[in-house]
């Protein structure tokens, strides 16, 4: 990949992007397209891309790129347009330290620790994988319990396979990738298992990954417990009620030696902690106004550090925002403050961002509790209904709103909710 | 060769044995069935360091508690393992148990403990603002600590083998027998045989059998279970001090741990069990902690989990430790060490020297003595201006390896230098894969940090040692022209 | 499951729609001669989806090839059009064991017709060249 590590890094920079993959890489982008003279990305893989690089399936890009493409393809494209536009990217470097006034202290084996002041800067940081420990499976601690991003590095960036039979906890995507992906090479996949009685990932994946393969997959059903001393040697996995408890007399051993977990991302927010930026428990991100800015000035962040998304493709355009709205926060031109919240109700998740401004445009994405399977009713306060066929869990939605929709409206607060049509009155 | 001593088991128990006889110019070995030290029952130790006012004056525990009490602190300096006397308050939430906190109080006075103090409520709350408001009283003693009990047992065992011990791990004991002259033979199951004048029996779950297997089989080794749970880092701080509720006869109860690390963890369990493998966790377990946890810290909750694991203590059947010379000659026992046995250990190791004193074993200091080992570098904790100054002097310390804990290559380099072979022995050391993300980010690397030092293929590192294999090549998986066939009929 | 269409026996077949996340069932009366009715599809997307199901299911295919580079072991390739369904399997396991030398371009054909299928596979992803030279090898091991 082309990559250009700095040769030296400067000791100031109008915007500095924290994470490069791409969210970081878009908002790089759209800041210097905004007016922003020097941008430094700082990456703590040994690659720009972030982690597209290991989704070397397809599915990305029809949105952002008007064209359908693998993981490394978009990485590799936002990477381009980001280099065209002279951002510097700096590689296998981590940000110890981000303060209040945007002095950021950086390590990397190249350069040592420097400190770098910015201007204006982004958080991209994306997110981590829930593991073993965060859902408490019970049982013993062998290897062989991993996750399935991790499986998914292992294979498809080193070239080594985890094990020789998987059982796959979670129907997320990147568990229904890699069920697909570890069967074409070579290694048996017993079945997916999935708490809630619906899956969680795209219905293209649940066809195109298991059902292509006869991979079964367990809704209502969950791991109960882990087999195994030194490897995994079996699970045991039973059904659950209503109330998400597993039924362990109905229960039964599979033997396998591995186990995956797909249950789930946590977005990635250790330096937006540190520095203090007020969180939204829905999202566990930042609080972000329309601006895509945090509750510390000058701070912004984008992609899923902010919340999680679907789709990659929806990371970039809102990090276009966030990199836009740095570029003028040190241009001296930023947009007018948000005049009225966003607040999640019925059936709706959480909101990002959580407050509009009246004078331009915005985009609000959501994600509904639970699914509505026809003929579904997305409301903003008095202002905007949107008909749309259907919302699950699994899929982001969005409403946009447009200035000319708020004419009359004087409160300070929107509710968004989400329902289904046959219910409403 | 015929060596002086060999201690079976490299618990904390073994280790600080080695430690303590490393000071003497005598052939020392010990024998670790696992791939690592400390892997046993040590590594899932709570990590508490008793005050010294717990265990009952009339048991072999208690003068044992208080002299291992003292020993830590010197430990930690010319060791280096983290350890912290945070002190520990044990509560009372009704009046009945005012009196237990006397009756601890009182024998800890008798004990020469120093600092112990009843507490009202208030006072409780004014030093730590998170605890419960039922909780009445306390009692304050300032002398516990907490340990990194795995990083304690490792660095007690390298200390001795820099003062010549010989530490083999990945051997079983099988047989023991003993000649005329005195001297053991030590069969394992690996088809290596050691002879010694002196066996030291540390066996910990698995003393009862080391016993029998020297003729001297009186007693039996039972496991009791114990759950722990690992919080987020997000609680640091919630309490500063072990909260201990007031103890019943059988078990000091689930306690709130602030470790050395600024983790909170929350454990154990009691559950005595058969099975001397079974370190699984429950549901059950986690119920029961954390019901009986929120009673003292309401603040803690379950969401707040990041891991889980459990160890065994070895309950022997006298509900006591069991140490010192048997009928066999030449064969001692430090078996049945359970709670407070992490605490007493210095303490244990020091009584085994005299046995082996008393026994005739000729104690000469070795000139060469070396009691401190280098301490490993903690970038994350260093100021800047020495971060920025080790980066320059040496740029794996600009290279980050575990994101959670802020570990770079640097260390994890020195961990592998200094012993480690396994993705735990790392994790022990250096704490790549204990914070919140469990190894998601630093798994890999790590792994290719051991292949690269150690010279090994990726497929040869492994968890902590055995079957506990991480990767296989991918010629070594079934043809996926066998098994992927994409099936052509249609779903139904 | 069959069902009667004047009078000719035709057999149904179920596909999930993947159009939406509607995820329609999708049943398809069909006989060897060809499709006489498809159900349940509720827009023109689902339509055409059951059709191509029914008569030529095809599926994108990503994978890896081996790459002759210290720090970047396998290189990701896609296949260039969709792959039959039922050739996906061979296809990549076709592409195991095939090795690329450095420099790579992203698009760059790495093999042509793979298995007779026209498909061509190309790199999804550029790769510098490696410390080494030896970069003549590249198709021809590639395209064996």
């Amino acid at each position: 990949m082309i990559t250009t590590q700095p040769r030296q890094i400067a000791s100031a920079y109008d915007v500095v992007i924290v994470g490069a993959g791409p969210a970081g890489l878009a908002a790089a982008l759209g800041a210097r397209e905004q007016g922003a003279e020097s941008v430094l990305i700082v990456d703590r893989e040994r690659e720009a891309g972030g982690i597209l690089l290991q989704c070397i399936h397809s599915g990305f890009g029809l949105q952002y790129f008007k064209e359908e493409v693998t993981g490394p393809e978009y990485a590799e494209r936002s990477l381009e347009a980001a280099i065209e536009h002279d951002v510097d990217i700096l590689t296998d470097a981590f940000v110890m330290d981000l303060t209040e006034d945007r002095r950021l202290v950086l390590m990397s084996p190249e350069h040592g620790v420097v400190i770098v002041r910015a201007g204006a800067v982004v958080l991209a940081m994306g997110a981590r994988e829930r593991t073993r420990g965060a859902i408490q499976i019970p049982g013993t601690r062998p290897a062989g319990v991993l996750t399935a991003g991790l499986a998914q590095k292992m294979v498809n960036l080193h070239g080594y396979l985890p094990g020789r039979r998987a059982v796959i906890l979670g129907s997320g995507d990147i568990g229904l990738i890699m069920a697909r992906r570890l069967t074409l090479e070579g290694v048996e996949v017993a079945g997916v298992f999935e708490i809630m009685p619906y899956a969680n990932g795209l219905g293209r994946n649940i066809v195109q990954c298991l059902q292509d393969y006869d991979i079964p997959l367990h809704l209502s059903t969950t791991v109960i417990d882990i087999h195994g001393h030194d490897r995994v040697e079996r699970v045991t996995v039973a059904p659950v009620d209503e109330e998400l408890t597993p039924d362990a007399s109905r229960a039964w051993d599979i033997p396998c030696d591995t186990l995956l977990l797909s249950v789930g991302l946590i977005p990635e927010n250790e330096l937006s902690r540190t520095l203090g930026v007020r969180m939204d428990p829905l999202t566990n991100g930042p609080m972000v106004t329309s601006a895509m800015e945090t509750s510390v000035p000058g701070v912004f962040a984008a992609g899923n550090v902010v919340h999680i998304n679907d789709l990659a493709d929806w990371v970039s355009e809102e990090a276009l925002i966030a990199g836009r709205s740095a570029a003028r926060r040190v241009t001296g031109n930023p947009h007018p403050a948000d005049n009225i919240r966003v607040i999640p109700g019925e059936n709706v998740g959480a909101v990002v961002p959580q407050s509009v401004s009246s004078d331009r445009p915005h985009r609000i994405s959501f994600r509904v509790n639970r699914p509505i399977l026809e003929d579904a009713v997305i409301k903003l306060g008095d202002v905007r209904r949107r008909r749309v066929r259907a919302l699950a869990p699994a899929e982001m939605a969005t409403i946009n709103i447009a200035p000319r929709l708020l004419e009359s409206f004087h409160g300070d607060a929107l509710r968004l909710d989400a329902f289904a049509a046959a219910e409403e009155g | 060769m015929r060596y002086d001593v060999a201690i079976i088991g490299g618990g904390v128990v073994g280790c600080a044995i080695a430690r303590a006889l490393s000071r003497y110019e005598l052939e020392v070995i010990l024998i670790e069935r696992e791939r690592e030290v400390g892997f046993g029952t040590s590594k899932a130790n709570s990590g508490i360091i008793h005050a010294g006012a717990h265990a009952k004056p009339t048991e072999l525990k208690g003068p044992l508690e208080w002299a291992g009490n003292q020993a830590w602190g010197p430990l930690h300096e010319e060791l280096g393992f983290g350890f912290k006397r945070v002190g520990e308050l044990i509560v009372a939430v009704e009046e009945e148990q005012l009196d237990t906190l006397e009756k601890l109080r009182q024998q800890g006075v008798d004990r020469g403990v120093p600092g112990l103090e009843l507490w009202d409520g208030e006072q409780v709350r004014a030093e730590e603002p998170n605890v419960s408001e039922d909780i009445i009283a306390a009692l304050w003693a300032p002398t516990a600590g907490v340990v990194n009990p795995y990083e304690a047992t490792l660095l007690l065992a390298e200390s001795a083998a820099r003062n010549g011990v010989t530490i083999t791990t990945d051997r079983t004991v099988t047989a023991l027998s003993s000649d005329d002259e005195g001297t053991w033979r030590i069969d394992t199951e690996e088809g290596v045989a050691y002879h010694s004048r002196f066996v030291i029996n540390a066996a910990g779950l698995h003393s009862d059998e080391v016993a029998a297997l020297a003729g001297v089989g009186d007693f039996t080794i039972k496991p009791r279970k114990g759950e722990e749970y690992l919080l987020d880092k997000r609680l640091s701080g919630i309490v500063s001090r072990i909260i201990f509720p007031c103890p019943t006869p059988t078990t000091k109860g689930i306690l709130v741990i602030p470790t050395v690390d600024g983790t909170i963890m929350v454990g154990p369990t009691a559950e005595d069990l058969d099975d001397k493998t079974d370190t699984s966790t429950s549901e059950a377990g986690a119920e029961q902690i954390f019901r009986s946890v929120q009673r003292l810290v309401p603040g803690i909750s379950r969401k707040d989990v990041i891991a889980e694991f459990a160890g065994l203590r070895s309950i022997s059947s006298t509900n006591d430790f069991i140490i010192g010379p048997t009928a066999a000659r030449g064969f001692i026992n430090a078996a049945g060490i359970q709670s407070p046995g992490l605490t007493a250990s210095p303490a244990i190791a020091e009584q085994i020297v005299g046995f082996l004193d008393d026994e005739g074993l000729k104690l000469r200091e070795r000139d060469d003595y070396e009691p401190t080992l280098p301490h490993p570098a903690r970038f994350a904790q260093q100021p800047l201006d020495e971060q920025i100054r080790l980066a320059a002097a040496d740029p794996r310390f600009a290279h980050l390896v575990c994101r959670c804990e802020h570990v770079t290559e640097a260390e994890v380099v020195e961990a592998i230098h200094r012993g480690a072979h396994t993705l735990d022995g790392v994790k022990f050391r250096a704490r790549c894969g204990m914070g919140r993300c469990q190894g998601g980010f630093c798994t890999w690397r790590v792994i290719e940090l051991l292949a690269r030092e150690l010279d090994l293929d990726v497929t040869e590192v492994t968890k902590c040692g055995g079957d506990s294999w991480i990767a296989l090549e991918r010629e070594d998986v079934a043809d996926p022209t066998e098994v992927a066939s994409v099936r052509e009929e249609v779903p139904t | 499951m069959t069902t009667t269409h004047e009078g000719h026996e035709a057999e149904t077949f179920v596909y999930l729609c993947t159009g939406c996340p509607l995820g329609c069932s999708l049943e398809v009366d069909a006989t060897e001669e060809g499709i006489l009715e498809i159900r349940g599809a509720t827009c023109k997307i689902g339509e055409r989806h059951a059709e191509q199901e029914h008569t030529d299911p095809r599926r994108p295919v990503s994978t890896t090839v081996r790459l002759d580079d210290p720090v970047h072991p396998r290189l990701p390739v896609r296949a260039a059009a969709p792959v039959p369904k039922g050739l996906v399997a061979p296809f990549v396991a076709h592409l195991r064991d095939v090795v690329v030398q450095p420099p790579v371009d992203r698009g760059e054909v790495l093999a042509t017709d793979v298995l007779g299928t026209g498909i061509d596979v190309i790199a999804t992803r550029s790769m510098a060249a490696a410390a080494r030279e030896d970069t003549d090898a590249r198709l021809a091991t590639a395209d064996r």
